[in-house]
C-alpha cells in the first residue's frame, strides 16, 4: 500500500544514505551481493557497505569502463554486483560496457548513477546527466528506475537485488523530499496513482514527483482536477497505467528531470500513439546541456518547477476537446 | 602419459583446431582467419589438458574459464569446443549463417562452452578479471584465462584492468596476449605500436613472460611457470605469426580477414597434414 505524507518536507535522510542502508540489508540477506566503486564512495555514500562487508566491496579507482565489464564477469561467476558512480559516467561513459558485457551477455548487473539531472548542481554541465535515461532506454533487456524518495528506495532495492538482469538505478545523492509514509510498498514496473484527479494526469518521475504534486495543488485552486502518477519504473514503462489515465482524464503532462528526448515523455508518447492518443505535453529539458548552479536555480532555468507544470497543464487542457 | 607424448598429442590437437577453424570460416565464405590461426596452439594447450573443464557440463561452477577477449576469433574457439564435444562438429559449418549458434564473435548466450561474450575489444580483459575475482570471493580453486590481441592493447580498458588485477593480487588470472605483430589495418608499428608488451605488463605489477606462441610445449611450460608465482596476476606474451599454419593466409600480408572457399581450405588442411608428417608444422619449411 502507498501512503502519501500529509506534508511533503525535506527528508532528514539523504538519498545516498537511504540507498546504502537498503543495500546493506540486501548484503545481509544475500552473500552474493558485491559492490564496485570508482573512487566516488564518499560522494555516492557507499562506504557503509564496505564497512559492513569489507570482502565484498571493491573500490577499484577511476576506471568506470573496467568496473562495468568487470561487473559482467562477477555476474558470470555468480555474484550480484552493484556498480556505483555519477550518472554521467554510469551511462554515457560506459555505455558499450553495459551493452556488451552486461546486457547483451545476459548478466545480472546493477548500475547505480548518482546526481540525476539538475541534482548535479555545482558540478555543472559536464556532470549533469539529462541524456542518461534516454540512452539507457534504447538498450534491450535493461530495467530503468528512479525512486522518488528514501521510502521508495527501501521498497524497491530488494526487488532490484532479487530480480535477475541489468538495472540502471538513477538517483539524486543528497537532499530529497519525503513523499511517502514509511512502510509504503511499491512494485517494480507498476506505476502508482498517488493523487486522484479527473481532468488531466501529471505523470512524473524522480524529483519531479514532488513538483507534480505541487502543480496539482495549484491547478486544484483553479478548479482543475489533476491526477498524479509516480512512474518510478521508466522501463518497462507501465503502459496499462498510461492508457488508463489517458482514457479516464483525457490529457497528460509528463514531468522529468532529464531530456524530453528519449526519457519519460518519449516513453509515454510512444504508448499513447499506439493506443488512443490524447492531448499531451512534456515538462523536461528541451535538448540543452546542463549548467552550473544551485538546484533551485536549475529547476527554474530548465522549466521543471510546479509553476511550469501547471502552465503546461493549462496549455494541454486547452487542446482537450 | 610421458611429456613427449603429451606435447605430440597437443601438437596434433592444434592441427585439428587449425583445420576445423579454416573449414568453418570457409563454410561462411569469409572471416578472421589470421588471428584465429595464431591462437590455435594456446587453445590446444588450454582445452587439451591445462584447463579443468567438463564438456558434458559447460556450466560447472568450479571449472576453469576462458574469456576470448579478441572475440572476432570465435571460429577458433568454436573449433576447439566442437572437438572437445561441447556441441556437434556439424555446427561448425553453420558459422555466421542465419539462426546459427556460432556467430562471428564469441557469445556466451548462444554457444555451449563459451564462458563470456566478447567482441568490443578490451572488455574481455575486464570481464575475465571479474570472473577471477568472483571465483576468489566464492572460494573456488579455479583459474581464469583470457586471450587478448596485441592490437587490442591499444584499448585503454586493458590497462585499467591490468591496474586492478595487480591491486587485487589476482594470481589465478592468466592473461595471454597474442603477439602476432599485426592489427586489422597493418603491422603494429605502422598503426599504434604497443612496444614491449612483456615489460609493460611487468611495470603494471604482473608476473610476465614471453613464450613461443606456436609451440605447445613452450606454452604449457609458460603456464606452469606462471602458476608457480603467487600473489601476482600473470601475463604470457605469445610470440606468434598471424595466419601461421594456414598456407594461403601466411602468404597474405593483410590476413586479418579473408574471403576464401572450401577448395582453399581443403588444400590448407592437406598442407597442415603434410607439415605434420615432415615435422615442419605449424610454420612450414620457412
Amino acid at each position: 500500500m502507498v501512503k502519501l505524507c500529509k506534508e511533503i518536507k525535506v527528508s532528514p535522510e539523504e538519498m545516498r544514505a537511504a540507498y546504502c542502508g537498503a543495500l546493506i540489508e540486501e548484503g545481509k540477506k544475500n552473500p552474493k551481493v558485491v559492490t564496485v566503486d570508482c573512487d566516488l564512495m564518499n560522494s555516492c555514500g557507499t562506504k557503509g557497505f564496505m564497512k559492513a562487508f569489507p570482502d565484498r566491496a571493491f573500490n577499484i579507482g577511476i576506471q568506470e569502463q573496467n568496473a562495468c565489464a568487470m561487473a559482467g564477469g562477477l555476474s558470470a561467476a555468480g555474484l550480484i554486483p552493484f556498480v556505483h558512480t555519477f550518472a554521467v559516467f554510469a551511462t554515457r561513459r560506459i555505455y558499450d560496457q553495459i551493452f556488451l558485457s552486461c546486457a547483451y551477455a545476459g548478466k545480472n548487473v546493477k548500475i547505480v548513477g548518482c546526481d540525476a539531472g539538475v541534482s548535479a548542481a555545482f558540478n555543472g554541465g559536464t556532470h549533469m546527466a539529462f541524456e542518461d535515461m534516454g540512452i539507457m532506454r534504447v538498450m534491450p533487456d535493461v530495467t530503468i528506475l528512479e525512486p522518488s524518495d528514501p521510502v521508495m528506495m527501501r521498497a524497491l532495492l530488494p526487488q532490484v537485488a532479487e530480480t535477475y538482469g541489468v538495472f540502471y538505478l538513477r538517483m539524486p545523492r543528497k537532499t530529497v523530499y519525503q513523499i511517502y509514509e514509511e512502510g509504503s510498498e511499491f512494485t517494480l514496473g507498476k506505476a502508482e496513482i498517488i493523487r486522484e484527479g479527473s481532468d488531466i494526469t501529471l505523470i512524473a518521475i524522480g524529483l519531479e514527483v514532488r513538483q507534480a504534486l505541487a502543480a496539482a495543488d495549484i491547478l486544484a485552486a483553479e478548479g482543475i482536477s489533476a491526477r498524479v502518477v509516480d512512474m518510478f519504473t521508466l522501463k518497462p514503462v507501465d503502459a496499462d497505467c498510461i492508457r488508463k489515465c489517458a482514457a479516464e482524464t483525457g490529457a497528460i503532462v509528463t514531468c522529468e528531470n532529464e531530456s524530453i528526448i528519449g526519457g519519460l515523455g518519449s516513453a509515454v508518447a510512444e504508448v499513447l500513439v499506439e493506443a488512443d492518443p490524447v492531448p499531451m505535453g512534456r515538462i523536461g529539458v528541451r535538448d540543452e546541456f546542463g549548467e552550473v548552479g544551485p538546484q533551485s536555480y536549475l529547476e527554474e532555468r530548465f522549466g521543471l518547477t510546479a509553476a511550469h507544470i501547471a502552465d503546461k497543464a493549462r496549455e494541454v487542457l486547452a487542446r482537450k476537446k | 602419459m610421458s611429456e613427449h607424448t603429451r606435447f605430440e598429442e597437443l601438437t596434433r590437437f592444434s592441427a585439428e583446431i587449425r583445420k576445423e577453424t579454416t573449414k568453418a570460416i570457409a563454410g561462411a565464405g569469409f572471416g578472421h582467419i589470421g588471428g584465429s590461426a595464431s591462437i590455435a596452439d594456446v587453445l590446444a594447450v588450454l582445452y587439451g589438458g591445462m584447463m579443468k573443464i567438463d564438456p558434458s557440463d559447460p556450466e560447472w561452477e568450479d571449472r576453469d574459464r576462458l574469456v576470448l577477449s579478441k572475440g572476432h576469433c570465435g571460429p577458433a574457439l568454436y573449433a576447439v569446443l566442437a572437438l572437445k564435444g561441447y556441441f556437434p562438429m556439424e555446427w561448425l559449418q553453420t558459422v555466421n549463417k542465419p539462426g546459427t549458434n556460432l556467430p562471428s564473435h564469441a557469445d556466451c548466450r548462444k554457444t555451449p562452452g563459451v564462458d563470456m561474450t566478447t567482441g568490443s575489444l578490451g572488455q574481455g580483459v575486464s570481464s575475465a578479471l571479474g570472473i577471477a575475482l568472483g571465483n576468489r570471493i566464492l572460494g573456488r580453486d579455479a583459474y581464469t584465462y583470457c586471450i587478448c590481441g596485441d592490437g587490442e592493447t591499444n584499448e585503454g580498458e586493458v590497462w585499467e584492468a591490468a591496474e586492478t588485477a595487480n591491486q587485487l593480487k589476482l594470481d589465478h588470472y592468466i592473461l595471454f596476449v597474442d603477439w602476432n605483430k599485426k592489427q586489422l589495418d597493418g603491422r603494429l608499428e605502422t598503426i599504434c605500436d604497443p612496444i614491449d608488451l612483456e615489460a609493460k605488463f611487468r611495470a603494471f605489477g604482473f608476473d610476465a613472460r614471453t613464450v613461443k606462441g606456436d609451440d605447445v610445449e613452450a606454452i604449457w611450460n609458460g603456464i606452469e611457470d606462471a602458476k608457480a608465482v603467487s600473489g601476482r596476476p600473470h601475463a604470457i606474451i605469445l610470440d606468434t605469426v598471424k595466419g601461421e599454419g594456414v598456407n594461403f593466409a601466411e602468404e597474405e600480408e593483410f590476413n586479418h580477414y579473408m574471403t576464401f572457399g572450401m577448395d582453399k581450405a581443403e588444400a590448407a588442411c592437406a598442407e597442415i597434414d603434410r607439415r605434420l608428417r615432415n615435422g615442419t608444422y605449424p610454420g612450414g619449411d620457412c
